[in-house]
C-alpha cells in the first residue's frame, strides 16, 4: 500500500449528526447540573436520574461522535465495549456493596 | 499487508490493515475503562473518609468545575467535526479543528491545575485523607490521560500536515478522536461520580 497515496474524499454530509450531537450532550449537562445545584429533589432519586443523564450523554458519545455503529465487518468492537462496560460498573458496584458491610461506607 | 479496500467506506476503513487497527484501539478503551471503573470504586469507598480534613464540599468549586465540564464537552464535538473533515479528504480544514480541540483541551488542563493547586493551598492535599487520596488519583489519571491525548493529537496533527489525508493519517485521526471522545466519556461520570453527588450529598 503506498503510504502516500491520497485518499478520494467522500462528501457524504454527517455534519448535522455532530451539531445535534453536541446540543443533546449540553442538553443533558445542564439539566444535571441544574438539578443537582438546585437541590431539586430528595436525594435518592436525584442521584438516579443524574446516572440516567450520565448514562444518555455517553450513549450520544458513542452514537453520535465515535460512529460505534460502523466497523469493518461485525461489530466485535462493540461487543468488547459492552464487556468492558459491564465488568467495570462490576467492579465499581461491587466494591461499594462489599464494603457497605460493617464499614462506614455511606452513600 | 492486506490489500483489501472498498471505496464505499469511510477513508480510515479503506484499508483492512487500519480497520484492524481500529478495532485494536476499541479493544484499548475496553481495558482503559477496567483502569478507571478500579478508580471509581476506589473513590465510591473511600468518599466519606475524610479523617476530620476538608470535605467534597469544602473543596470542590461549582464554577470551576462546570466551566471544565463545558471545555472538554465542546473539544470532543470539535474533535468530532475533525474527523468529519477527516472523512471529506479536507486537510487543512482537518488541522484547524484539531488545533481547536487541543486549545479546548488545554484550557481545561489549566482550570483543573489552577483547581488543583488551590486544593493544595487550603491543605487539602493528596496525603491528608483516603478521600483526598482517592480524589486526586481518580481526577489526576484523567487528567494525564489528556495531557498524553494532547500530544498524541499534536503529533497526529503534524502529520496530516506533512502528509495530507492518507488511508494511513485517516486512521490516526479517527483513532486519536476515538480516545478523545473516550476521555469526555469518563469526565461525565467523574463529573457525576465525584462533583456533582459530592455536591448532592453533602
Amino acid at each position: 500500500m503506498n503510504r502516500m497515496s491520497r485518499v478520494e474524499p467522500i462528501h457524504q454530509g454527517g455534519l448535522a449528526k455532530y451539531i445535534i450531537g453536541y446540543g443533546l450532550s449540553l442538553v443533558f449537562t445542564a439539566i444535571a447540573f441544574w438539578l443537582a445545584l438546585g437541590h431539586a429533589m430528595s436525594v435518592r432519586p436525584l442521584i438516579i436520574v443524574l446516572f440516567v443523564l450520565a448514562a444518555l450523554q455517553i450513549g450520544v458519545q458513542l452514537f453520535f461522535f465515535m460512529h460505534v455503529t460502523e466497523g469493518d465487518g461485525p461489530p466485535y468492537h462493540a461487543a468488547l465495549l459492552l464487556l468492558g462496560m459491564i465488568f467495570t460498573f462490576a467492579v465499581a458496584l461491587m466494591s461499594m456493596w462489599i464494603m457497605a458491610f460493617g464499614t462506614n461506607v455511606s452513600y | 499487508m492486506a490489500s483489501v479496500t472498498s471505496h464505499l467506506r469511510t477513508p480510515e476503513y479503506r484499508s483492512a490493515y487500519q480497520a484492524l487497527k481500529i478495532t485494536g484501539f476499541w479493544v484499548f478503551l475496553a481495558t482503559d475503562m477496567l483502569l478507571f471503573g478500579c478508580l471509581f470504586a476506589t473513590y465510591l469507598v473511600l468518599r466519606t473518609h475524610t479523617d476530620g480534613g476538608p470535605t467534597a464540599t469544602q473543596i470542590f468549586d461549582v464554577p470551576g468545575f462546570t466551566l471544565e465540564t463545558f471545555f472538554l464537552l465542546t473539544s470532543s464535538f470539535t474533535g468530532g467535526i475533525a474527523t468529519w473533515a477527516m472523512r471529506s479528504g479536507r486537510t487543512k480544514l482537518t488541522v484547524s479543528w484539531m488545533l481547536v480541540t487541543m486549545l479546548f483541551g488545554v484550557a481545561f488542563l489549566l482550570l483543573e491545575a489552577t483547581e488543583f493547586a488551590h486544593d493544595v493551598m487550603i491543605g487539602a492535599t493528596i496525603g491528608r485523607s483516603a478521600f483526598l487520596s482517592a480524589f486526586f488519583t481518580l481526577v489526576g489519571t484523567h487528567g494525564s490521560h489528556v495531557s498524553i491525548g494532547l500530544v498524541w493529537m499534536f503529533l497526529t496533527m503534524l502529520q496530516v500536515l506533512k502528509r495530507g489525508i492518507t488511508p494511513q493519517t485517516a486512521r490516526k485521526v479517527f483513532v486519536v478522536n476515538l480516545y478523545w471522545h473516550f476521555l469526555d466519556v469518563v469526565w461525565v461520570f467523574i463529573f457525576t461520580v465525584v462533583y456533582l453527588s459530592g455536591v448532592v450529598l453533602s
